[in-house]
């Protein structure tokens, strides 16, 4: 039994490599983009619900961003079609709501992240920076963000994995990528299909998790002034 | 810790309040949504499946963690860890689509896809967890006279347990989120909702599923992170409020 299916699937992907490549590009696309937007509103809202006298608000947008990361991708996506739909001039099937709920759910890691790194940075280096006559912009551009970079990239990190794994269901609203084999595979009992789907989205996220990561580490190390 | 709270429970009133106004008010021509009786079996059906897959993840979780933290078979920490974040990284359709060809249909699958799933998490966190206790506390339990059983059952353990938790609500969660696409491997549960919905394109079936679904996400959050908060040792508690 096992060895009829890894053969089928063995077969298949022998004599399809321009189509998996074509499912890779799809996905890698919607990853990209989706997360491309993510990295720049979640970071634009972290920096700005850090700041001075925002509290509040930084309380309600972490929360926030907590409960929508528990929120099922699926019933996410499910809710996507109708909210789309009912708003003129935008379609509610395709790759559009697909990557419009894969930005909403992406940019929660790199908020909540971008917020607690840029709190933790120490009250004494922020003094240091203040005593050296940093105007509050310089403080944030040069001393900020800079310190908290790495933790940034590990918001990104895990929202890049997560996107992977959310974009492969974009199949249901109509989009592309590796959604597709499987969902084919499915519906047709094909177990080459469905292995091809599962196998390569796998290879794709296992990919990214690991690039990032090694990302990650260079930039760590860096910060912490390694090297000397 | 309220204000997370409150939105929570604002969250979930709402949508339980729209899926029970979908299940009477949600008829339109042709279509009609689910019946409330079709909902409850469908609720009952997820909740089986995360549970039965949760209770033997948490089982074999944490007794893996502790085994592989004890002495002499701590070479092992490190690759489970790696293995467990690495299988992570898998997409959850990959994993209950590769089940598939393997186990066939059904509840059965479902779970067993689950299970899998849900492992990580809970494995990874039991094994951190009493890996990161400081080895100076150990040293001075040991140090008090206390045997292995009492360090490992009044030292290691309760430090050990808000991370575990924390490990069973991330599972939890993911186990919810996973157990509605496992409906395309006919499990049952509210995915089958979704995926009705889907097949003939009628909203308000869709959201019966998916909004319960996430309801029942976010109410098992609030009920975990609850009880992460409770079981965490005084200790701890007073050292993260003075820092």
């Amino acid at each position: 039994m096992e060895e009829r299916v890894f053969q089928a699937t063995w077969t298949y992907i022998n004599s399809h490599w321009s189509l998996i490549l074509n499912w890779t590009l799809q996905h890698l696309q919607m990853v990209a983009i989706a997360t491309a937007i993510a990295t720049l509103l979640g970071v634009g809202i972290g920096i700005y619900i850090a700041g001075e006298g925002r509290e509040n608000l930084a309380n309600v947008v972490v929360n926030m961003a907590e409960i929508m990361l528990t929120i099922p991708s699926l019933a996410l996506y499910t809710m996507m079609i109708p909210l789309l739909g009912s708003i003129p001039g935008v379609q509610s099937i395709g790759m559009v709501p697909a990557i419009i709920a894969l930005i909403l759910y992406a940019q929660m890691p790199i908020v909540e992240n971008t917020y607690t790194a840029i709190k933790e940075v120490s009250p004494a280096i922020i003094e240091a920076g203040r005593g050296m006559g940093m105007s509050p912009r310089e403080i944030l551009l040069k001393v900020k963000l800079p310190l908290a970079f790495p933790v940034i990239m590990a918001g990104v990190r895990s929202a890049v994995v997560m996107s992977v794994g959310i974009a492969a269901l974009a199949v249901f609203v109509g989009g592309g990528g590796f959604g597709i084999p499987i969902f084919r595979g499915i519906r047709n009992l094909r177990v080459d299909l469905i292995m091809t789907g599962a196998i390569f989205s796998s290879i794709l996220a296992v990919a990214l998790d690991l690039i990032f990561g090694v990302v990650e580490r260079r930039l760590s190390w860096r910060s912490r002034g390694g090297g000397e | 810790m309220t204000g997370k709270r409150i939105m929570s429970f604002v969250l979930i009133t709402l949508m339980v309040g729209f899926t029970l106004y979908f299940t009477f008010y949600g008829a339109q021509g042709w279509y009609s949504p689910a019946s409330g009786r079709d909902m409850l079996l469908r609720t009952w059906e997820h909740i089986k499946l995360v549970g039965i897959a949760e209770l033997l993840a948490i089982g074999v979780g944490i007794s893996g963690g502790l085994l592989i933290t004890r002495p002499g078979l701590e070479f092992l920490a490190t690759p489970v860890t790696t293995i467990a974040n690495v299988g992570l990284a898998i997409p959850p359709l990959a994993l209950v689509a590769g089940v598939s060809p393997f186990f066939g249909i059904g509840p059965r699958p479902g779970i067993i896809a689950l299970f899998i799933y849900s492992l990580l998490p809970v494995l990874r966190n039991a094994t951190v967890g009493i890996e990161d206790i400081d080895k100076s506390v150990i040293e001075s339990a040991r140090g008090m006279g206390m045997s292995k059983l009492q360090i490992f059952t009044k030292i290691e353990l309760p430090l050990a347990l808000p991370v575990i938790v924390a490990g069973i609500r991330t599972s939890t969660i993911l186990c919810v989120g996973t157990a509605a696409i496992a409906a395309l491997i006919n499990a049952g549960g509210l995915g089958q909702i979704i995926m009705r919905g889907q097949s003939v394109n009628f909203v308000p079936l869709m959201l019966q599923g998916a909004l319960l679904t996430a309801a029942l996400a976010v109410t098992l959050d609030l009920f975990l992170s609850e009880m992460e908060h409770v079981l965490t040792p005084r200790g701890l508690k007073l050292n993260k409020e003075t820092e």
